[in-house]
């Protein structure tokens, strides 16, 4: 399956400006064929939801790097959840604590891409799980690693 | 005002050797490129790309007659004389060591003041405050987009009080500090005066330090902006004129291309336009109708040290001799203080790895030494664990204690400016002051860094800069060890900071005691200080 046929939402939470790893995750997602929307920076979660449902979108990459990943990640899922929209993928990636990882995907997180991630792993990852929920294995599938 | 061309690197012929001596060199080197020729035929080099970490093109081999055309004088000249090159002060660092100064800010002001204690107390000898995100922006910790990030990025920061208690027990006028602030740099700038009166310190006199105040860095690379660029350029030369006239001392701006490579610019690229953005703030000055000798001499800047060694300490000295040179010729200011480019370094945040941390060590102290090399003024040291969260105080330690190994044993602080005649160094540095023109010229078709800005042309040189990086580290054309080569399958995590949620609730707390406790009317009623552009009031 290409990426082609696949709509996702690059979306950047939080205060902070560094939008260097969003951008490159993006445009590499772009290259290997995926339409990808960019949210730009400073998006609240209630930005990033509505984002996501009008355009339609089979993954929302949450890129975040000022700590704040707690609270509005978490948030996101909710909001998701709240608006029946919970079919649509949620990864993140960023400066996150080991010790926050595992209730950021109890929460509704899918994957967390840690620092020194290459740009193909994630091209495979959002294969590899778009693939599958296009095979009738959808929201339940959310809480795998 | 009336903006002349940048100068046309004029090159005389070089009087240093005779023509005999360059027509022996130039012989030795066609026997060179043949001998290296044969062995190459014969075995092939062990790798094909021997480019910089900006994919710069580096020489295999320079030799002595091809920089005969650089002048050793009006190029390169001598340590506290135009242009710079080899340095701005005449003793180098036997007269003063650069500055210790390492950026710190997590948590509560309390946790904070306790961290610049601890590095004070080890050696460190200037303070540099990291403010939370909300404190960036003006918000206050119960805004609804400070959720989460209280404390987080660095100190939270929402009145006065705060600030007093940041530097309580820290006398100001013995200390100089650097504020990692921009948009709200007035308001900060205020409450650290106001701290600094409280404490009985004459500002006039005695109180130093720097504002960072880059806005149009914000717009390039760091994206922590509030207003429009012209409006932002209006607060920053008033914060010039005020100053001059009220805290002669300060250094007003910094002028940053740390941000700029951290967003994956090119070394050349982080030059170019950190020095157009300094011409920027110039123009700006005088248009605002400043004389351009008040408020230059104040003007500071700010650059990274990433991993690749040379092209670093080429980078440093082309500032040097580029600012000397544009502030001389094109803006015609006559004090020597305003063509002197000092700067502050930073170690490469994103030359670190989260994988086998401990490497990051070694990283640091490659990049520190650069920037001893190329002469900086003050210099932060990163941490070992920085890709993964703000440092311990132990690993906080280590980073300073590199910079001291560096001061007291390397020995490369008794001899100005060591690598300065390097025939390889030398052609490097004037490789890169022509790009950073010929960046410049571009910039200056726009009409200004602001017009370019709004063009996104800086913007899209950044990021294409940093995907093309990105591909070539994922090629494996470049190399990071313990990322896509050496790698280790099973690491064991390190201990890092762990800046609790909870420090949100405290702070919002104490926040609202200080709003339950003022005198709302008595802020109102009191008047604002009149600010005079100095260069009007002197002449």
């Amino acid at each position: 399956m290409t990426g082609s046929q696949h709509r996702i939402l690059i979306a950047k939470p939080g205060l902070d400006g560094h939008d260097r790893g969003a951008k490159i995750i993006a445009r590499a997602l772009r290259d290997a064929g995926f339409e990808v929307i960019y949210s730009g920076l400073r998006q609240t979660p209630e930005q990033i939801v509505a984002a996501a449902i009008q355009e339609d979108v089979r993954a929302v990459g949450l890129s975040i790097l000022s700590g704040a990943h707690n609270v509005l990640l978490p948030e996101i899922t909710d909001l998701l959840a709240k608006n029946e929209a919970s079919e649509i993928l949620v990864f993140a990636g960023g400066i996150i604590p080991e010790q926050d990882i595992q209730p950021l995907q109890e929460s509704g997180i899918d994957k967390i891409f840690l620092p020194g991630t290459v740009t193909g792993d994630v091209v495979a990852y959002l294969h590899e799980r778009l693939s599958a929920a296009a095979g009738g294995d959808t929201a339940g599938s959310r809480h795998r690693e | 005002m009336t903006v002349k061309d940048p100068p046309s690197n004029v090159r005389r012929k070089s009087e240093v050797f005779t023509s005999e001596v360059l027509e022996t060199m130039a012989e030795a080197r066609i026997r060179w490129e043949r001998a290296q020729a044969e062995v190459a035929a014969k075995r092939s080099h062990w790798k094909s790309d021997f480019t910089t970490v900006s994919s710069m093109e580096i020489p295999h081999l320079v030799t002595g007659e091809q920089i005969g055309d650089i002048d050793p004088i009006s190029e390169i000249g001598v340590p506290g004389e135009f242009p710079y090159t080899r340095g701005i002060h005449p003793t180098g660092y036997r007269g003063k060591l650069w500055t210790m100064r390492q950026f710190a800010g997590f948590g509560s002001a309390q946790d904070t003041n306790a961290r610049f204690k601890y590095l004070l107390d080890h050696g460190q000898t200037g303070l540099s405050v990291a403010f939370h995100l909300p404190t960036l922006y003006g918000y206050d910790s119960d805004h609804s987009l400070a959720r989460g990030e209280v404390g987080k990025c660095g100190v939270a920061i929402d009145s006065l009080a705060d600030m007093e208690a940041l530097f309580d027990g820290i006398p100001l006028d013995q200390v100089s500090t650097s504020m990692t602030i921009n948009s709200t740099a007035p308001i900060l700038f205020a409450m650290y005066l106001a701290v600094a009166e409280r404490q009985g310190v004459d500002i006039a006199k005695r109180v130093s330090g720097t504002l960072q105040n880059d806005i149009l860095k914000e717009y390039l690379a760091q994206k922590e902006y509030i207003f429009p660029p012209r409006e932002s350029m209006r607060l920053i030369t008033d914060q010039f004129a005020f100053a001059c006239q009220h805290v002669p001392r300060w250094n007003t701006i910094s002028i940053s291309g740390y941000h700029i490579r951290e967003a994956g610019s090119t070394a050349l690229q982080e030059l170019a336009f950190t020095i157009r953005d300094g011409m920027e703030y110039v123009e700006y000055g005088i248009r605002a109708g400043l004389d351009v000798d008040d408020f230059a001499p104040r003007l500071s800047f700010f650059f990274n040290s990433h991993n690749d060694f040379f092209e670093e300490i080429a980078k440093y000295r082309a500032a040097r001799r580029i600012w000397a040179t544009i502030m001389r010729d094109r803006y015609g200011a006559r004090n020597p203080r305003s063509w002197m480019l000092r700067f502050h370094t930073q170690t490469a945040g994103c030359s670190l790895t989260a994988q086998q941390p401990y490497n990051n060590i070694v990283r640091t102290t490659i990049q520190a030494l650069a920037a001893v090399l190329g002469g900086t003024q003050s210099l932060h040291t990163n941490a070992l664990d920085e890709t993964l969260a703000l440092p311990t105080e132990e690993n906080a330690r280590i980073a300073l204690r590199t910079q001291q190994i560096i001061a007291h044993e390397s020995g490369v602080i008794n001899s100005i400016d060591p690598l300065g005649g390097s025939y390889f160094v030398e052609d490097l540095t004037r490789r890169m002051v022509d790009g950073a023109f010929d960046y410049i010229r571009q910039i200056d078709e726009f009409g200004g860094m602001v017009e370019a800005i709004e063009a996104g042309f800086p913007q899209r040189e950044i990021m294409d800069a940093a995907y093309r990086y990105q591909r070539a580290f994922e090629d494996k054309e470049k190399l990071i060890v313990g990322l896509n080569a050496h790698v280790l399958e099973d690491e064991e995590a390190i201990d890092t900071l762990y800046i609790s949620d909870d420090l949100a609730d405290q702070q919002i707390a104490s926040m609202n005691e200080v709003k339950d406790s003022r005198d709302q009317g008595a802020a109102v009623r009191t008047p604002a200080i009149k600010v005079r552009p100095c260069g009007l009031s002197t002449r």
